[in-house]
């Protein structure tokens, strides 16, 4: 480590607070906010001491919005619950078929591959609303319209490209003799696959699988056109809080409080294994 | 002669399409003998990892067949092949120890656990590396993990062993010690090893024979003396020795009832016709042209040699190395006495038909090495 003076450590610190709060600002705004209501919430000039009300989340968790005009239902258990369950699907599939078609294309040259995994590729380029008109005609033909399998499904869009671009890398980065060394140890190809390149790649499939649930978790336009209200996540169940009598933003703020924490708690949980497996690693002599 | 321990037959290795893609091993056929050491020597490019890579399954045999002990394998996948391979990057496992790289092989093979010790232990001797069984791959040098990925490999009973530059990494003191063992260890329980290796030294010392490859094609496949002495081709010729044989190419006429082999700048080497077998002198008088090839230590300097001029004397410890200008070429002479010769001093060589090898002018393929025919 260099040598550096006590001033130039202030400064540092100095700098890094700035950042922090910074960025953690508008987090922190929005918990504060949670915990108000729409009066104080608008007051002006914004008050930083103020009464803690936790009336937004029982609101939330009951179901019963209260406005100016009269009580509201509202199904937000209902979107988080709906968000949990499609974007933990999503990943799920995504990853079942997304990591061993990334190992296919890391190690099998085959004709076309490189054709089929930019192809994969290509899902992400497009808007995501010019596939969506199309794609909303097929779904009511199919019958796919606002059903969970629909929904899965066209989150594969978000999920599977990345999961399958990521983890293809990690799986070339494992040196393709460490593998030959394990079958000719007497062990069969899916023992090898198993046994040495998915531990080996672990720490890439677990990010890029977190990265794919965060993309999930955060889509909007999809659920927006292809479910409806008892289909809906958090990101579009939203919406609700935007009310004939005004904008219900301490309900708001605690939705979104709520509907961060998992991904949170979920980042949190597998960055220490990130990090572990990352230092792990050294696979290179 | 004992059985064939492998049986490599008419094998051509094309990358990408059949026919059309890079040819990279041109219609081997090779036996090799139960107990037998071979180096497949050659640079690098020359087909001869790809033909390990065959015989263990990573690459697929484009056409021909690979039989091991009797049983073809050429279309079996790496696991009932009964081979055991080291390979030229360690690929050690990185989440095991190298006491459990080692035992790996022998635990999948359902050996008992005071078995697999006793072998770790013994190999781990052989090679040097007692002290690190207990440490993890990444922190360990290359050379120990070459050793440890060698010993992991040694201690299968497999049908064959591949070894992959096995000593490529180590100190060259450990390297010559480490020979001799292995070459040892590998005799005593009858093994059969396959040697890929570009370091002639290493292929002289481990192997029984040597397949000398170039540009996908097997040049010469025999013992390491007679490659030396009776090189089948020009390839092989210049390519096995050090210093490298020097050649020069030559016209062949009759001077005065003798055979002269004419070499550039006037000069030319005259020979008795009685120092070449009849066949041999035939052969040379059919031809206009040749390729004369001979050793560095078979050149002599003499007082009625054909002249040279000293471009460079090196005294390497042991033995003198003169190059000199020589019939508009170079010409490389080693004396095992220390010489001292001025750059520019007028010398004169004389070669014996003993040590001339002869070879094809436009095909290199020996013609007759000394005074016998090839």
């Amino acid at each position: 480590m260099e040598h550096t003076s006590l001033l130039e450590r202030i400064l540092r610190g100095i700098a890094l607070a700035l950042v922090v709060i910074f960025f953690m600002f508008p987090i922190v705004w929005i918990l504060m906010m949670s915990f108000q209501t729409n009066e104080t919430i608008l007051r002006i000039p914004p008050q930083l001491v103020f009464e803690p009300t936790l009336a937004n989340y029982t609101a939330l968790i009951t179901g019963k919005l209260m406005t100016a005009a009269g009580t509201l239902d509202i199904a937000f258990m209902r979107n988080l619950w709906n968000s949990v369950f499609l974007s933990v699907t999503s990943v799920a599939v995504a990853l079942l078929l997304g990591v061993p078609a990334a190992y296919a294309f890391a190690r099998h040259k085959f004709r076309g591959s490189e054709d089929i995994a930019f192809t994969l590729l290509s899902f992400r380029f497009a808007p995501a609303l010019l596939v969506l008109l199309p794609l909303t005609l097929y779904f009511q033909k199919l019958g796919l319209a606002n059903t969970y399998i629909g929904l899965i499904w066209v989150y594969q869009l978000i999920c599977l490209p990345l999961i399958l671009w990521i983890v293809r890398g990690y799986f070339e980065d494992i040196p393709a003799d460490i593998e030959y060394a394990y079958r000719i140890a007497g062990h069969s190809w899916f023992a090898t696959f198993r046994k040495i390149a998915l531990p080996l790649a672990g720490p890439g499939i677990a990010a890029a699988g977190l990265l794919a649930f965060i993309f999930a978790w955060n889509n909007f336009v999809f659920a927006l056109v292809l479910a409806s209200a008892d289909k809906q996540p958090v990101t579009v169940g939203a919406l609700a809080f935007i009310t004939s009598s005004g904008i219900q933003y301490g309900q708001i703020s605690a939705a979104i409080v709520l509907s961060i924490t998992p991904t949170l708690a979920l980042a949190l949980y597998a960055q220490r294994y990130l990090v572990e497996g990352l230092s792990l690693g050294a696979v290179k002599g | 002669m004992s059985p064939s321990a492998i049986t490599i037959s008419g094998v051509d290795k094309f990358y990408g399409p059949i026919d059309r893609g890079v040819h990279a091993v041109k219609n081997l056929t090779m036996e090799i003998a139960k107990g037998e050491i071979v180096a497949l020597l050659g640079s690098s490019g020359c087909g001869k990892t790809s033909t390990l890579r065959m015989i263990a399954g990573f690459e697929e045999v484009s056409r021909g067949t690979i039989s091991v002990a009797g049983r073809k394998v050429h279309t079996l996948p790496p696991v009932r092949r009964n081979v055991a391979m080291a390979f030229e990057g360690y690929s050690l496992y990185p989440p095991l120890t190298v006491r459990e790289n080692m035992a790996f092989a022998l635990k999948a093979a359902r050996l008992a656990k005071s078995a697999v010790d006793a072998k770790v232990a013994h190999i781990a001797k052989l090679l040097e590396i007692e002290d690190i069984l207990e440490r993890y791959p990444s922190s360990i040098s290359g050379g120990q993990q070459q050793r440890a990925s060698l010993g992991r490999a040694l201690i299968r009973e497999a049908n064959l062993h591949l070894l992959d530059e096995p000593m490529g990494q180590l100190e060259p003191q450990l390297r010559a010690v480490l020979r001799g063992r292995i070459k040892h260890f590998i005799k005593e329980r009858g093994l059969t090893a396959i040697l890929v290796t570009h370091d002639q030294t290493e292929a002289n010392a481990l192997a029984d024979r040597i397949a000398v490859m170039e540009g996908g094609v097997l040049q010469q496949f025999d013992t390491p003396d007679r490659i030396k002495e009776r090189p089948a081709n020009l390839f092989t010729g210049t390519f096995v020795g050090e210093p490298p044989m020097n050649v020069f190419e030559a016209y062949v006429g009759t001077t005065d009832g003798k055979i002269s082999l004419k070499l550039p700048d006037g000069l030319s080497l005259d020979y008795d016709k009685d120092a070449f077998s009849g066949p041999v002198r035939d052969e040379l008088l059919n031809r206009q042209r040749v390729v004369i090839g001979v050793r560095p230590y078979a050149v002599r300097r003499s007082k009625d040699g054909v002249p040279a001029t000293v471009s460079a004397n090196q005294w390497l410890g042991d033995q003198t190395h003169i190059a000199a200008d020589f019939a508009g070429g170079s010409l490389v002479l080693v004396e095992h006495d220390r010489t001292r010769l001025e750059l520019g001093a007028p010398i004169k060589v004389s070669i014996d038909p003993k040590n001339l090898h002869v070879f094809d002018q436009a095909r290199g393929d020996a013609i007759s090495h000394g005074t016998e025919l090839a």
